[in-house]
């Protein structure tokens, strides 16, 4: 069924395994995580192994790389955010190359399922609200007073900040989620259509030509999408820890 | 859709997933429905997968962390520190260089000043001496004028007075001479010397 667009986010099993009649399956998705960890990681440990004075290509992608998420995180969450710097950096290298890697025709797109993108965020807020409390204690609460509101607002507001920060996983998580799964879906619809216009004869053919604009100019905004989504979680990411950081910050 | 359907009439079941059974049927949406291991039509929303998904990716995420944080993370962030310390020295050599140059181009300046002032001071130094020289050749050259001339008329006073003592000589001869021409008597010494010294003196 290859022109099905939601067959591409099917979960297939590789080699099946089982612990206390729990599913823990190699499946393709695990395969795909297993490539954007090596592909990451090993980019970055092979382009930096000349350790040159002067950068290569392949090295300065990965000092840009380094240096780009470590502004963002001093910008976000200023220079004692410093110490989750290896937590944004690999949120940020894993999202792109996972998201990256399902622009790959026949690629499983990692990103694509809502249970991965919801523990990446669950892992950032989580870390949010254990290190708040762990650092400020009950001072982390204040969080949710925003300073200079008037009394009687206070428990309108509050409960405004709450329910924003309840919310911050889910949209989190949502966000790249859905972004890459409509992605994908649409450019497979679109890519579809050519298939299927071609196969209708010479007027097929010569219609098919728009929607194979549209896949091309699509597959262009994807990967603009891709990278755009691994900065959001990024950068949502350090806003997220400046919260834990400086709790009246704000 | 309709193109989806249709498509999907011309390869039906032609690469189904290996767990979906034969019998799948595909609506105009696409999704996949019915008895696929009784799970939910939706992929990303089947919760049958999700204990796998979770166990996989904190065994990938976690070694990609711990990958980063132990190896890529020292290497980069090194080799960003080597550059900006080898650029922090070169900046550091080239402004020493730089006030090095200053020190001698000072120190040449302050050299020249010195030669030209030297230079003027030997000049100086010269004129001064060839004064002097010229100077005590010429109090030399006076002195011995002077000498010449004090000995000049000393030996003039000395004829003057040898002179002047054989005056009285001559005069005393003559005297006696005149004496004895005129009288032709005999004048004692005695008397004409007198008379030459009285004539003398009155002179």
């Amino acid at each position: 069924m290859a022109n099905d667009p939601i067959h591409q986010f099917h979960i297939n099993t590789i080699v099946p395994i089982e612990v206390g009649g729990i599913d823990f399956s190699f499946t393709n998705a695990s395969l795909f995580m297993v490539a954007t960890v090596a592909i990451a990681a090993g980019f970055l440990y092979f382009s930096t192994s000349q350790r040159s004075l002067i950068p290569g290509r392949a090295q300065s992608v990965a000092e840009m790389s380094y240096e780009f998420v470590a502004n963002m995180l001093r910008e976000g969450a200023g220079s004692q955010g410093m110490k989750f710097f290896p937590l944004v950096l690999s949120l940020f290298m894993f999202i792109l190359t996972a998201n990256l890697l399902g622009m790959v025709p026949y690629f499983f797109t990692v990103t694509s399922q809502i249970i991965v993108t919801f523990a990446l965020s669950m892992l950032v807020v989580g870390l949010v609200v254990v290190y708040g409390f762990y650092k400020h204690g009950l001072r982390f609460l204040k969080l949710f007073v925003p300073s200079g509101v008037p009394g009687v607002l206070m428990p309108l507001v509050i409960s405004i900040e709450v329910i924003s920060f309840i919310a911050r996983p889910i949209s989190l998580s949502v966000r790249l989620f859905a972004n890459m799964l409509a992605g994908h879906i649409t450019l497979k619809v679109f890519a579809g259509f050519v298939a299927s216009l071609g196969a209708l004869g010479a007027l097929g053919i010569g219609t098919a030509i728009l929607p194979l604009i549209m896949t091309v100019a699509l597959t262009g905004l994807e990967f603009l999408v891709a990278f755009l989504q691994a900065y959001v979680f990024a950068v949502l990411t350090c806003m997220y820890l400046n919260d834990a950081l400086h709790p009246d910050g704000h | 859709m309709f193109v989806t359907s249709a498509y999907a009439q011309t390869a039906p079941a032609a690469s189904e997933t290996p767990a979906a059974p034969a019998g799948e049927v595909h609506t105009e949406t696409g999704v996949a429905h019915g008895a696929e291991g009784g799970s939910a039509g939706f992929p990303p929303f089947d919760s049958s997968h999700f204990a796998s998904q979770l166990l996989w990716l904190v065994i990938t995420f976690g070694l990609f962390y711990l990958v980063i944080q132990k190896v890529i993370m020292p290497r980069v962030g090194g080799i960003l520190e080597d550059r900006k310390g080898r650029i922090a020295g070169d900046l550091e050599e080239a402004g020493r260089l730089k006030a090095e140059a200053d020190a001698a181009v000072e120190t040449y300046e302050k050299e020249l000043a010195q030669a030209r002032s030297k230079a003027n001071g030997i000049a100086e130094a010269a004129r001064n001496e060839a004064k002097a020289k010229a100077a005590s050749d010429r109090a030399a050259i006076e002195a011995e004028l002077a000498e010449k001339l004090a000995a000049a008329e000393t030996r003039i006073g000395e004829i003057k007075t040898k002179a002047f003592a054989e005056v009285g000589a001559i005069a005393e001869d003559t005297a006696t001479a005149i004496v004895d021409q005129l009288i032709g008597g005999k004048a004692t010494g005695e008397d004409i010397k007198a008379a030459v010294a009285a004539a003398k003196q009155g002179a």
